[in-house]
C-alpha cells in the first residue's frame, strides 16, 4: 500500500523533466563558433554592437556615489575620438545607487539596472526580496537583476523557485526582469537548462548566467545551453526572451564569439541590446582599444583608455 | 507546459562574415606530375596525361600522368624488388623509424597539404586542416609504434608480411585514405603500389615527395595515377599479394570477381547508407548537431555518412524544425574560406549524380527542404537538402547518394527502428541518440553495422577499427585489426 500523501507536490508545469543536455556535444558546438573568422567590416560593426550591448557594472561593497557618477559619465562618453559611438546599454548597480545613477544618466537613453533580491547570495526571506526590488524600482530602476534561490533549486524545490521569480516579476511593475541562475553553483548543464526553463515560464524577461561573484561565471557552452532553452521557448510560445551572459567576458574577441553564437542560434532578431547584453566591467575598454587599432593600425597603451 | 504550436515561430538568419580565404601561396604545386616509381618521378610509358581541376572554380590545377599496363608492371616490379631485397629483411624497429619520419613530415607540411587537399577535392579548409591532415599523420604515428611490437599484437602467431599490396583509394579523403592504407602495410613489412583517385591525385603525389625526402628505400612505396583502367591493371596483376580497396560497391564487386580463384587477399571498404536514430529522450539540440555533422561533413561524400535519419514520432516536429533552422546557418561556398561549412561537390560527375537523386526524390513524392543560402555561380555546389515524406521503398532511402542529402523518417518503437535501420544492403555505420544507457547497448548489439556511434557521429581515431557488414565490404582498417589485414 502506498503511503498517504501529506504534502502535495503535484505541480504543473513539472520542471523535473526539462530536456537533457549532452555535455560533450554542447561543448563541441560552442567551440565551433570560435572558429568563425570575423574581420574588417563585420568586425567593426560587431565591435560597435558589443559596446551597445554592455551593462557597465560596478557591484562592490566600496562603491560610492562618486564612483557611480563616474561610471555613468563613461557609459555615455566612451571615447573622445568617437563622438558618434553608441552608448552602452545600461549601468548596473546596487539598489542604493539607483537614484544617483538615474540622475547622472538623465535622458541619455542608458538604462539603469539594479541587482536586487539579496544579491548575490539570495539568502533572505521573500519579504526582504520584494522590498529590495520595490525600493530599486521606486528609485527609478529600468531593469532588475534578481538571483534565484540556488539552495532550493538544488534541493529539487523547483516550484519554490518558480513562485519566487513570479513574485519578483510582479514587484517589478514595468521594469524588465533579469533572472540570474548563477550557473557556477548549478554545476551541470542539465541544471542550467532546467533553471532556464523555470525562469522563462515564471516570467523572466532576461535569463542571465552569473552574478560575477562565483567562478566559473559565463562560459560559451553554458550560454549556448541557455540560448537553446530560449529557442525552444520561442518555438513553443512565439515569445522572445533576452539573454545576458555576465562575468568573465573581458576581451573583444570573446565577445565577438558570443555574437556569432547568438546569431547562429537565435538569429538576427536577437541582435540588439533589447535582446542580448554583456554583463562586464572591463570589456568596454578592450573593445575601444580594438576600435582604435582598426582606426589607426596600431595598438595603443592602456593608459589612453579611461578606467571608471 | 504551454501547448506545442509546431512550426509557427521561425528564426531568421542573416549571416555576414567577411571572406577569410586561406592563402594559396604556401602550397607549392607543379604544373605536371609524373608517376612515382622506385623512388623517382618517371614519365609514363603511356605518354598520356590528364587534368585535375579545382571543383570550386572549375579551373585546371595540374596535369597528371596516366599509368598504363606497362607502368603498372614497372611499379609492381619495383615493389617486389624492394620487398625481396630490402624491406622484408630490415629490422622492424628500422622500418618504424621511416614511418615516424613520414608522420612528422606530414605534420610539418600540414598547412600546405590542407590547402592542396581543399583545392583539389573541394572540401572546406576547416575540415582538411582540423581533421584530414592531422588524422593522416596520426595513422602513421600509430602504426609506426606497432612495427616492432607485432609479436605482442598477435601472440602465438608467426609474423609474416604478405608481400606487395595493391591499394586503390577514393576521392573523398585522399590523403587520409592513403595514410590508412600505406601506414599499416609498411609497419607489417609489405611494400606498396598505391593509386589515388583520378579527380584528387595531388596530395598523394605530395606524399610521394615526402616519401622521397624521407629516404624511404626506393620501391617500398610506389604511387601511380590514372583512372579505372589503371586500377584494373593493379587488381589483375599476378605479382600482387593483396588488394586493399576503398570505393563504390559496384567496383568492389568487380574487384572481388577479378581476384576470385587467385590467392590474393583483399579488404574492401565500400558504400554505406547509415541510419542515424533519434529517440524522444535524446538531448535534441546536440542530436541535431550530430545529424548535421553526420550528413553534411565533407559535402556528404562520406561512406559512413548518416544519410537516413529516423526520429521517434513524438519529437519529429521539434527535430524537423530545428534541422530546418540549422541548415539555414550553414555556409556553402569557397572551400578555402575558413568560414565555409560546406564546400564544393568533388566533380561534375558526382554533382550530376546528386542532382539526379534530387529529381528522383521529388518524383517519388518526397518533400524537399533546402536552405536558402546563396551559392557561387561557378564551381559545383549543392545546398544542404532534407527530404521528408519518404518510405523505406524510396530510392533516395535505399541508394547511396554520396552528397549533402538527408532523408527523414519516423518510428514508434525500438524494434521497429532496428528493423528499418537494418533493412538495407549496406552496413557500414549507424548512430544512436538517447539519454538512456540501456537503450544504447540494446541498439548497438542489434545494429548490423561496422561502427555504431552513440550520442556522437563521424568520430575517427587510428586505434579504432573501421569497416563494414554486408555490401559495405569486409576487412577492417585502423587499430589492431588493420595490422592483421596485412599479415599472413
Amino acid at each position: 500500500m502506498i503511503m498517504a500523501v501529506t504534502q502535495t507536490n503535484f505541480t504543473i508545469p513539472d520542471f523535473s523533466i526539462s530536456p537533457k543536455i549532452d555535455q560533450i556535444g554542447v561543448e563541441e558546438r560552442a567551440k565551433r563558433f570560435t572558429a568563425r573568422s570575423i574581420k574588417t567590416t563585420s568586425k567593426l560593426s560587431g565591435l560597435k554592437l558589443v559596446l551597445n550591448m554592455i551593462d557597465l557594472t560596478t557591484l562592490e561593497g566600496k562603491d560610492t556615489n562618486g564612483k557611480v557618477k563616474q561610471l555613468c559619465y563613461k557609459a555615455q562618453h566612451l571615447h573622445n575620438n568617437y563622438p558618434d559611438l553608441p552608448t552602452v546599454a545600461a549601468v548596473c548597480v546596487y539598489p542604493s545607487m539607483v537614484k544617483v545613477a538615474k540622475n547622472a544618466l538623465g535622458n541619455s537613453g542608458v538604462k539603469v539596472a539594479a541587482v536586487a533580491t539579496a544579491f548575490p547570495s539570495g539568502q533572505a526571506p521573500k519579504e526582504v526580496k520584494i522590498t529590495d526590488t520595490k525600493f530599486a524600482v521606486d528609485n527609478g530602476a529600468d531593469e532588475i537583476d534578481m538571483v534565484i534561490s540556488r539552495g532550493k533549486f538544488l534541493q529539487g524545490e523547483y516550484n519554490f523557485v518558480f513562485d519566487e521569480i513570479a513574485t519578483i516579476k510582479e514587484a517589478c511593475g514595468n521594469a524588465r526582469l533579469k533572472v540570474i541562475l548563477e550557473t557556477g553553483e548549478l554545476v551541470t548543464y542539465d541544471n542550467v537548462r532546467k533553471a532556464s526553463d523555470i525562469a522563462m515560464y515564471a516570467g523572466a524577461d532576461f535569463i542571465k548566467t552569473s552574478t560575477g561573484k562565483i567562478q566559473p561565471a559565463a562560459t560559451m557552452p553554458v550560454t549556448l545551453v541557455m540560448l537553446e532553452a530560449i529557442r525552444d521557448f520561442y518555438y513553443k510560445t512565439g515569445k522572445m526572451i533576452a539573454m545576458k551572459p555576465a562575468g568573465g567576458i573581458s576581451k573583444s574577441k570573446a565577445a565577438l564569439h558570443y555574437l556569432v553564437m547568438l546569431q547562429e542560434t537565435l538569429g538576427s532578431a536577437w541582435m540588439s541590446n533589447h535582446w542580448f547584453r554583456f554583463g562586464a566591467s572591463s570589456l568596454a575598454n578592450d573593445v575601444l582599444m580594438q576600435l582604435e587599432k582598426e582606426r589607426t593600425g596600431v595598438y595603443q597603451s592602456a593608459n589612453y583608455f579611461s578606467i571608471d | 507546459m504551454a501547448k506545442e504550436k509546431s512550426n509557427t515561430a521561425k528564426l531568421d538568419f542573416k549571416l555576414e562574415y567577411a571572406a577569410a580565404p586561406e592563402s594559396k601561396s604556401s602550397a607549392k604545386i607543379n604544373s605536371k606530375y609524373d608517376l612515382f616509381i622506385n623512388g623517382k618521378f618517371e614519365k609514363p610509358e603511356s605518354k598520356k596525361y590528364f587534368d585535375t581541376i579545382n571543383p570550386a572554380t572549375e579551373e585546371k590545377i595540374a596535369t597528371i600522368a596516366e599509368a598504363n599496363q606497362t607502368d603498372v608492371n614497372k611499379a609492381v616490379k619495383a615493389a617486389r624488388t624492394a620487398y625481396n631485397n630490402v624491406w622484408s629483411k630490415m629490422p622492424a624497429k628500422e622500418r618504424a623509424k621511416y614511418i615516424y619520419r613520414i608522420a612528422r613530415m606530414i605534420q610539418e607540411r600540414a598547412r600546405e597539404l590542407a590547402i592542396i587537399e581543399t583545392m583539389d577535392g573541394g572540401k572546406p579548409i576547416r575540415e582538411s586542416r582540423d581533421i584530414d591532415i592531422p588524422l593522416a599523420a596520426n595513422h602513421f604515428f600509430y602504426y609506426a609504434g606497432w612495427a616492432d611490437k607485432l609479436q605482442y599484437a598477435f601472440p602465438n602467431k608467426k609474423i609474416a608480411p604478405l608481400g606487395v599490396a595493391g591499394q586503390i583509394i577514393p576521392w573523398n579523403f585522399p590523403l587520409l585514405m592513403a595514410a590508412w592504407k600505406i601506414a599499416p602495410a609498411l609497419a607489417t613489412g609489405n611494400t606498396v603500389v598505391l593509386k589515388p583517385a583520378e579527380t584528387t591525385p595531388l596530395t598523394a603525389l605530395k606524399l610521394a615527395e615526402i616519401i622521397q625526402e624521407s629516404d624511404l628505400p626506393p620501391g617500398v612505396v610506389n604511387i601511380i595515377t590514372g583512372a579505372g583502367a589503371t586500377g584494373a591493371a593493379i587488381v589483375n596483376h599476378p605479382d600482387i599479394n593483396k588488394i586493399a580497396f576503398t570505393g563504390s560497391t559496384d567496383v568492389g564487386k568487380i574487384i572481388q570477381r577479378a581476384i576470385a580463384g587467385t590467392n590474393k587477399k583483399a579488404t574492401l571498404e565500400l558504400g554505406g547508407k547509415a541510419a542515424n536514430i533519434i529517440f524522444d529522450d535524446a538531448p535534441l539540440d546536440q542530436a541535431v548537431e550530430g545529424v548535421i555533422n553526420g550528413i553534411f561533413f565533407n559535402q556528404g561524400h562520406v561512406c559512413c555518412a548518416g544519410s537516413r535519419l529516423f526520429v521517434q514520432e513524438s519529437v519529429y516536429n521539434k527535430v524537423l524544425q530545428k534541422l530546418r533552422d540549422r541548415i539555414e546557418t550553414l555556409i556553402v561556398g569557397d572551400p578555402l574560406d575558413k568560414n565555409t561549412d560546406i564546400g564544393a561537390i568533388n566533380s561534375k560527375q558526382q554533382m550530376d549524380t546528386i542532382l539526379k537523386y534530387l529529381k528522383i526524390g521529388e518524383k517519388e513524392g518526397a518533400v524537399m527542404h533546402q536552405s536558402q543560402c546563396s551559392i557561387p555561380k561557378k564551381g559545383y555546389f549543392i545546398r544542404p537538402t532534407l527530404f521528408t515524406n519518404v518510405a523505406q521503398s524510396s530510392r533516395i532511402v535505399q541508394e547511396e547518394i554520396f552528397g549533402p542529402v538527408l532523408t527523414i523518417q519516423t518510428f514508434r518503437t525500438d524494434d521497429e527502428v532496428i528493423e528499418k535501420a537494418n533493412n538495407t544492403p549496406y552496413g557500414l555505420s549507424a548512430g544512436v541518440w538517447t539519454d538512456k544507457g540501456s537503450k544504447i547497448f540494446n541498439l548497438t548489439t542489434k545494429m548490423r553495422a561496422g561502427v555504431v556511434w552513440a550520442n556522437t557521429f563521424n568520430k575517427f581515431d587510428p586505434t579504432s577499427p573501421f569497416g563494414g557488414y554486408k555490401e559495405s565490404g569486409f576487412g577492417r582498417e585502423g587499430g589492431l585489426h588493420g595490422l592483421g589485414a596485412y599479415l599472413k
